[in-house]
C-alpha cells in the first residue's frame, strides 16, 4: 500500500499511493438560518466569508470530474442560501456527477424542488433535529423549522426524488429513536441515517451536553435492530443506517477510508481539505483559487502529509491493525492531545485513552451548562481576525 | 423463474452510466456507487424500459455471437438485479 516502503531503493521519496477523489463535497456557504448546537462546522466560521463565485465552483467541478470524482454533495452551512444553486446543479449534472443536495429543508419550496429537478438534481437529503416538534425547534433555534421540514420531505417524495432523512442523535433525542424511525417510515424515506453525533466543531464545544450514556446508546441500537427486522418482514425496502459513535468503541474508525484516499471537501472560501473537519489542523491546506485540484490532490503537502504510514508515532507505527484504521482520526487526535500525529484517543492502546473514558463518565452526569448555539454572534468569540 | 416476456425497468433510485475513470458501467445512488462487471454492464446498458428480455438477449447474441449460455446468464443476472432492487419487471 504505502508508496515509499516497497523495498525500492530511491533517493527521492515517492508520494504515498492514493486513489481517486470519488467523493467531492462542496460546502457552498457557512451561512445558515438554523443554529444546531451539534453542528460540525468550524467554530470560527464567521472568519471565512469570501465565498467562491459561481464560475470558481464550476471550475472546481470540472477539475474534480477529470480526477474521477462521481459523487458531488452540495452542503454547507445551508446550501439553499446560495442563489446560484440551480446553475451549480445543472453544471455538475452536465459533467456527469450524481448530485446530492444536503439540506435542513429551511429555504426550500415546492417551486425550488421542481426547479432543481429540471436542473438535474438526483437526490435530496433532509436533516431533522428530532421527531418531536418542540425538541426539534429547540435544537434548531427556530420555531418554524419542524413544520417546514415535514412539508418539504413530503414534497421531495411527491416529486419523485430518492430521499435520505438524516437525524443526528445525542442525549436529547436518542430515547425517541422509535418515534424517529416511525416518522421516517411515514415520510417514505429510502434511507435513514441515524447519525450518532460526532464531536467536531460546535459539537465538541457542547460535548458534555450532547453525549448519550452507554445505556441510551445500546437501547437505541437494539430498537433500531428490532425495527430493521420488522420492516424487512413487512417487505418495506427502507434502509436504516445506524452510525456507531466512536467514543464507545475500543478501536477508532478508519477515518475517511484513509487520509486523501477517496474524499475531497472544498470549503465556502475555497480551501481544499481531505475531510470536512481538517481545517482546524495546524497544516496549510491549498486553496482552489490558487491551485488546480489535480495539483491539490496529487502533489500538495496538505494531502500527502498523512497518506501512508511513515508519519505515524507509536503505538500505531508498529501496530498490526494500522491498515484497518490508519490510526484513527487526525482531527480527534489533534483536538484532544494537541498533536495530530498521535494515535486517536478512542483507541484503547492510546496513552491518552483516559480522555475518552472521562468523556464517558461525564455522559453519566446530568448536563450542567446550557447549549452553545451555532450562530454568527457566538462564532465571533472563536475568530482570530 | 423470470419470463422472457418481462420488460425490465431501472428502479428510480438508480442512475446508470459509463464511468471513464472506472473504465466500467456503474450504478449511482444517493452517496454511493456500484461498479458493474463487464457482462452486468452490457446487459443493463440494454435495459430501457421498452425491450423485453428476448429482445435484450437477441441484441447480445448479435454483439457476441461466440458467447454460450447467454439465456441462462441473462436470466440469472436479472433475478439477482431484482433482488438487489436495481430493476423491477
Ligand atoms: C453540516 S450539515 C450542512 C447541511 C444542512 N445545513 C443540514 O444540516 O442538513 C451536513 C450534514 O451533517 C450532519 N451533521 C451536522 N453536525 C454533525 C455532527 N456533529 N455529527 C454528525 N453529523 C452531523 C447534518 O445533520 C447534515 O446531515
Ligand atoms: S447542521 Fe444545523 S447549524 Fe449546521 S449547517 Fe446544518 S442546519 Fe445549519
Ligand atoms: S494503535 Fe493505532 S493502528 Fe493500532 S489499533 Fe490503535 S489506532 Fe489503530
Amino acid at each position: 500500500m504505502s508508496g515509499s516502503c516497497q523495498g525500492k531503493p530511491s533517493s527521492l521519496p515517492e508520494p504515498p499511493s492514493h486513489g481517486q477523489p470519488l467523493w467531492l463535497l462542496a460546502e457552498l456557504t457557512y451561512k445558515c438560518p438554523l443554529q444546531c448546537p451539534y453542528c460540525s462546522n468550524p467554530k470560527d466560521f464567521a472568519d471565512f466569508s469570501e465565498e467562491l463565485t459561481t464560475q470558481e465552483w464550476i471550475k472546481v467541478f470540472e477539475e474534480g470530474r477529470k480526477l474521477g470524482a462521481v459523487q458531488l454533495g452540495f452542503s454547507g452551512g445551508e446550501p439553499l442560501v446560495r442563489q446560484d444553486l440551480s446553475v451549480l446543479i445543472k453544471a455538475a449534472r452536465d459533467l456527469g456527477y450524481y448530485t446530492n443536495l444536503i439540506t435542513s429543508g429551511v429555504g426550500l419550496s415546492e417551486r425550488k424542488v421542481a426547479e432543481f429537478r429540471d436542473a438535474g438534481l438526483d437526490h435530496i437529503q433532509v436533516s431533522f433535529q428530532a421527531s418531536d416538534e418542540t425538541v426539534n425547534n429547540m435544537l434548531a433555534g427556530s420555531q418554524k423549522a419542524f413544520q417546514q421540514k415535514l412539508k418539504m420531505a413530503r414534497e421531495v417524495k411527491a416529486q419523485g426524488y430518492p430521499m435520505v432523512l438524516n437525524f443526528v442523535t445525542h442525549r436529547h433525542n436518542i430515547d425517541q429513536i422509535d418515534r424517529i424511525i416511525e416518522l421516517c417510515v411515514e415520510l417514505e424515506a429510502d434511507y435513514v441515517e441515524l447519525a450518532t453525533c460526532q464531536y467536531y466543531g460546535w459539537a465538541f464545544e457542547n460535548r458534555q451536553q450532547l453525549m448519550p450514556t452507554r445505556a441510551q446508546l445500546e437501547r437505541a441500537e437494539r430498537i433500531t435492530n428490532e425495527y430493521r427486522a420488522k420492516l424487512a418482514a413487512a417487505g418495506n425496502p427502507i434502509k436504516l443506517i445506524f452510525v456507531t459513535p466512536d467514543y464507545y468503541e475500543e478501536r477508532p474508525k478508519g477515518c475517511m477510508n484513509g487520509w486523501g484516499q477517496v474524499f475531497l471537501t472544498v470549503t465556502p472560501d475555497g480551501q481544499a481539505l481531505p475531510c470536512h473537519s481538517a481545517r482546524m489542523l495546524p497544516i496549510e491546506f491549498p486553496n482552489v483559487r490558487e491551485h488546480t485540484l489535480d495539483h491539490i490532490w496529487n502533489e500538495s503537502f496538505g494531502f500527502n502529509h498523512f497518506r501512508g504510514y511513515e508519519w505515524m508515532k507509536e503505538p500505531c507505527l508498529s501496530c498490526d491493525e494500522k491498515e484497518k484504521d490508519f490510526g484513527g482520526c487526525r482531527c480527534q487526535a489533534y483536538m484532544m492531545t494537541g498533536d495530530a500525529h498521535n494515535t486517536d484517543p478512542v483507541c484503547s492502546k492510546s496513552p491518552n485513552h483516559d480522555m475518552i473514558l472521562q468523556a464517558r463518565a461525564e455522559a453519566e452526569a446530568p448536563a450542567t451548562e446550557p447549549l452553545l448555539y451555532r450562530n454568527e454572534r457566538n462564532s465571533r468569540v472563536f475568530c482570530k481576525g | 423463474m423470470t419470463s422472457l416476456e418481462m420488460i425490465p425497468v431501472l428502479e428510480k433510485m438508480f442512475r446508470f452510466q459509463w464511468e471513464e475513470a472506472q473504465q466500467s458501467y456503474v450504478l449511482l445512488y444517493p452517496e454511493g456507487m456500484v461498479k458493474l462487471n463487464g457482462p452486468a454492464g452490457e446487459i443493463l446498458s440494454l435495459v430501457d424500459g421498452k425491450r423485453n428480455l428476448t429482445q435484450i438477449i437477441d441484441l447480445l447474441m448479435e454483439k457476441y455471437p461466440q458467447a454460450e449460455g447467454l439465456n441462462d446468464d441473462v436470466l440469472a443476472f436479472i433475478d439477482d438485479a431484482i433482488k438487489q432492487h436495481w430493476i423491477r419487471g
